[in-house]
């Protein structure tokens, strides 16, 4: 039988400045029938250039410069514009990243649908008839009504799913899921996974998934390819290549990946030194060699091939040591953070917010009251809409909270806004956001901005300036070379040690970490990770560290809240947060984020929607989805916040020692 | 067309009382402009040889000597029932000649307009669907070489080539006496020439902006993949998102097309209101160059409007709101 997807020693470049530029580099896979194959790499290693050669989709500038695609046997790259209409009609469906998007603003989702039908031939009527039977397959309850809306009426999961519903409708040999749940929440990643899986199994469809989350493509696919500056350098089934990698690069880009039982105070991430080379760079050798430990003078003059290794491969000429690669950070502490259980930096105490628009009051922050210590980060988490930026903002005072709340700086209550507060305030609470080109000054040079941030608000000028400077940018990992570049000369993870540098130029005692790695690599994050864990050791410095990556939170959190329309649920240390007896909601949450590791744990799933926080639910404002609901009195009677055990309060009505044996664990 | 998002009615009286607003301050720009500032209108009317007696009666008799607060009140209350008051150089009400005026106004508005924006909307999308060609390069820097051309030059030069050179249309566009439809759109041609040239470039920039970014999009995309037809993509998918912000360009450009064309009137001797005002100021005829130019404000404040109520309701995202 022919293969779904048959990619044979394509190379494909973008032409920029009158130059070709190789993107894909002699790539060769197949995926055969009814098979998942996963596609890995980091940004710019090609994964969806793959996808868009596939659909013939490419910019005007690239261009196939070697090599062929077959799909379901026949020869995508010899079609002529009808072949190509008929083959996107019949054979081949894409859905990518961020739903909203993909999705035409001013078409009613019924009409998106449906045309697709039409296309085929079918009627009107029998075409609207069809759609909403499309929908309901990839369970939406209510399809009359969905297929009424606009784009921007539905969430972000239910766009996904519209969009997978119009993938699928024409029955496709294969399907493409380019980073298809990148952006959604984890308990709507894991929805929409959820679905991928099944329709998977009613479709018999052949799926290509890309995505740079290595979790999600062990969780969905049978076969995996790794790419590395659009070379594929290790192929094998899923379970095997994670298990045990052979090539050098699979081997580091595991390591960044913080791992259940990795914490600050224990270890530091591995890292990969350097960088990805640029689109179009002459490669010679292996690709991987400069940034590989293991890399000697052959590995730099001769490109290893694809190894047969029984079933898998690798390129790699040492693959049997890849899995001895040594590491470039090392695992141990230098110095470990000496928390005081003394008073606390950040009391906060009682602290609501609610926006009011017309006649509607949206309670964004509800009755939260939490203190940190020194040294001591606070995780948030929550899905989005749950008010952990809006609660950071309030304690940076970018926004006034309501009548009564108390942030607390040292025990002196600090004024509600900005504005109001004394210099030494101001400084003692700062952010890092998770776009740092949004966030740093694009016209001014890395010495002007961290040189200006070091004038206001470490109050240094001449000599003592200067070579606090000089310090700052070395204790965030840059040197002095950096200085007099702009920041959209740096890549992202420097971008963000210059804002961490900013950051940290008045000493500050709390910083606000709003995402800051959700935009970067895997390699990048470990570093700035490891970066934010020396940094707080060093200087005692507290942290508010948001984050949906529940793997990061958990690394660099001593405690963790947990937020679901602005209240917190629960509240305790990272272990027993993560650990449990956790709140029904805890639980759900860390059910639903894909591991590496260890077995899946049966997923809990959420039933319905975030409610809207204008309008929140009664009683237990988590009940209309909660999985371990007891009955009316979660309707009617909102639970307290109750310390249950020393360190460790919940927002339940179901006793501790209840929710320890419901969830199977000791107390 | 349904209203399911409260804030938009709200948006849209918020809208019209603020054109109201601006109307009022505009009301009283042109009143002092017109009647306080120029000082003694009795003298600026009777000239300098006048005797002061005479001077003094005629204010009188025109109500000037009263404070200015019920001068204005009874000019705006009166304006705004049809009352605009009496010409001092016709000595006739104004009213007539104003609104007649207006009527030529929004004729030559309307060849124009009917000449520019299909062109213009055509070739920002001919642009568009060959960005970087030579095409699109003819397009775009032709439209915008045009644009920064004022009308004085591009009407003498048009009417030079047209009228005396090839004596194809009209020199005036005044039409005769009792002419009919196909004569009067003759004499309208020339001088909506010059407007389209202002005008072309303008909108055929937006519409290009539009289109470029709707080709890109990923909606385009998902539409290409579903393996419709190019025309079906551009027609269903493309062009409605492309168009949406050119519209709104379009509208507010009506009430450049229809009050400011002072300059293309007066080379082209038309009777709009453009050439009205022009006439009343140099004859310090105050009521008539106040009517007119209030009337002028009344019509951009209508224009702006339109185009913010048709982006209002065109754009479902912002008509319906988001799914609370």
């Amino acid at each position: 039988m022919t293969d779904a997807l048959a990619v044979e020693r394509l190379s494909v470049a973008y032409r920029v400045g009158g130059r070709d530029r190789a993107v894909l580099r002699d790539v060769s896979f197949r995926v055969g029938r009814g098979e998942a194959y996963g596609l890995v790499g980091e940004s710019g290693c090609g994964k969806s250039t793959v996808a868009l050669t596939a659909v013939r989709y490419l910019p005007r500038a690239g261009r196939i410069t070697a090599g062929r695609v077959t799909m379901d046997g026949e020869d995508v790259t010899a079609l002529d514009s009808d072949q190509l209409r008929h083959l996107r009609a019949h054979t081949v469906s894409m859905v990518y990243q961020d739903p909203g998007k993909a999705l035409n603003p001013t078409l009613r989702i019924g009409k998106q649908v449906a045309e697709i039908f039409t296309l085929a031939g079918a009627s009107q009527a029998q075409a609207q008839e069809r759609a909403a039977e499309m929908l309901r397959r990839v369970r939406i309850s209510d399809p009359k009504r969905v297929m009424e809306r606009y784009a921007h009426q539905l969430s972000g999961g239910m766009q996904q799913r519209v969009a997978i519903a119009m993938a699928l409708a024409k029955n496709p040999a294969l399907l493409i899921l380019d980073e298809p749940t990148t952006g959604l929440d984890a308990t709507v990643e894991a929805e929409v996974l959820d679905l991928i899986v099944q329709l998977r199994r009613e479709f018999g469809t052949s799926i290509l998934f890309i995505s740079h989350n290595l979790a999600v493509v062990a969780r969905m696919c049978d076969r995996v390819g790794v790419l590395y500056a659009g070379m594929l350098v290790e192929e094998g089934p899923t379970a095997e290549l994670f298990n045990a990698p052979r090539h050098p690069y699979t081997v580091a880009l595991l390591r960044c990946l913080p791992r259940a039982g990795e914490h600050k105070d224990h270890n530091r991430l591995d890292t990969i030194p350097g960088t990805l080379p640029a689109p179009g760079a002459r490669i010679t050798g292996c690709p991987f060699a400069d940034r590989c430990a293991l890399a000697d003078d052959r590995c730099r003059r001769e490109l290893p091939p694809l190894i047969d290794l029984g079933g898998r491969f690798a390129r790699c000429h040492y693959h049997e040591r890849a899995a001895f690669l040594p590491r470039q950070t090392p695992a141990e502490v230098r110095l470990p953070a000496a928390r005081s259980d003394a008073a606390p930096v950040l009391e906060i105490n009682r602290l609501n917010k609610t926006f009011h628009s017309g006649d509607h009051a949206l309670r964004a922050v509800a009755d939260v009251s939490l203190a940190i210590g020194a040294g001591e980060t606070l995780g948030l988490v929550g899905e989005s809409g749950s008010g952990k930026t809006t609660f950071a903002r309030l304690v940076l005072g970018l926004l006034p909270p309501d009548q009564g709340g108390v942030v607390a700086l040292d025990a002196n209550p600090l004024p509600p806004l900005l504005e109001e507060r004394a210099e030494d305030q101001v400084k003692a609470l700062q952010i890092v956001f998770q776009n740092p080109d949004s966030a740093l000054n694009r016209a001014h040079s890395v010495r002007r901005i961290i040189g200006r941030a070091l004038s206001r608000l470490g109050g240094l000028s001449g000599d003592a300036l200067k070579t606090r400077l000089i310090e700052l940018i070395q204790s965030v990992r840059l040197s002095e070379r950096h200085l007099a570049v702009k920041p959209r000369q740096l890549s992202g993870g420097l971008k963000q040690r210059v804002a961490i540098a900013r950051a940290f130029a008045g000493a500050p005692r709390l910083v606000v970490c709003d995402e800051p790695t959700s935009a970067l690599d895997v390699s990048v994050q470990a570093a700035i990770l490891n970066l934010l864990a020396d940094l707080q050791a060093e200087r005692q410095v507290s942290y508010i560290f948001i984050s949906h990556d529940l793997g990061v939170v958990r690394y660099l959190s001593d405690k963790i809240a947990v937020l679901y329309l602005g209240r917190i649920m629960e509240l305790g240390s990272s272990e027993r947060v993560f650990d449990g007896p956790h709140h029904p909601y805890t639980e759900a949450l860390l059910s639903a984020v894909p591991r590496l590791e260890g077995k899946q744990p049966s997923r809990i799933r959420l039933e319905g929607e975030i409610p809207s926080a204008s309008n929140p639910p009664s009683g237990c404002v988590f009940h209309t989805r909660c999985p371990r609901k007891l009955g009316a009195i979660c309707e009617e009677k909102e639970p307290p916040f109750v310390e249950e055990e020393a360190g460790h309060s919940l927002r339940c009505h179901i006793p501790l020692a209840e929710l320890a044996k419901l969830q199977g664990k000791a107390l | 067309m349904q209203l399911e998002n409260p804030a938009i009615v709200a948006f849209i009286l918020r809208r019209i009382a603020l054109s109201l607003v601006t109307l009022v301050l505009l009301s009283l720009m042109v009143f002092f402009g017109g009647q306080v500032l120029p000082g003694n209108v009795g003298r600026a009317i009777l000239g300098p040889f006048a005797d002061e007696a005479s001077v003094q009666a005629l204010n009188q008799s025109l109500g000037l000597d009263r404070p200015y607060i019920v001068q204005y009140w009874d000019w705006i209350s009166n304006f705004v029932q049809g009352d605009m008051g009496m010409s001092y150089a016709f000595r006739s009400p104004v009213a007539p000649f104003v609104l007649d005026a207006l009527a030529n106004s929004c004729k030559l508005a309307l060849v124009a307009f009917l000449i520019v924006v299909p062109l213009g909307i055509l070739g920002g999308i001919v642009a568009a669907l060959n960005v970087n060609r030579p095409i699109d390069r003819i397009i775009s820097l032709g439209g915008l070489s045009v644009t920064v051309l004022p009308e004085f030059v591009t009407g003498i030069v048009l009417i030079l080539i047209f009228s005396i050179w090839l004596d194809w249309l009209p020199v005036t566009a005044t039409w005769p006496e009792g002419a009919g439809l196909g004569t009067q759109l003759y004499h309208l041609i020339l001088p909506s020439l010059p407007l389209f040239l202002v005008l072309f470039g303008y909108i055929a920039r937006m519409a290009r902006a539009g289109m470029v970014e709707a080709l890109d999009s990923d909606y385009t995309r998902t539409a290409v993949l579903k393996g419709l037809s190019w025309p079906t993509v551009i027609r269903r998918h493309v062009l409605r998102n492309a168009l949406l912000p050119t519209i709104t360009v379009i509208a507010t450009q009506t009430g450049y097309l229809i009050g400011g064309l002072v300059v293309v009137e007066t080379l082209f001797r038309y009777q709009g209101i453009g050439s009205l005002i022009y006439t009343a100021a140099r004859g310090k005829d105050f009521p008539m160059l106040e009517a007119g130019i209030l009337t002028i404000g009344v019509v951009f404040a209508l224009a702006t409007l339109a185009a913010d109520l048709a982006y209002t309701l065109l754009n479902p995202r912002i008509r319906l709101g988001a799914e609370t």
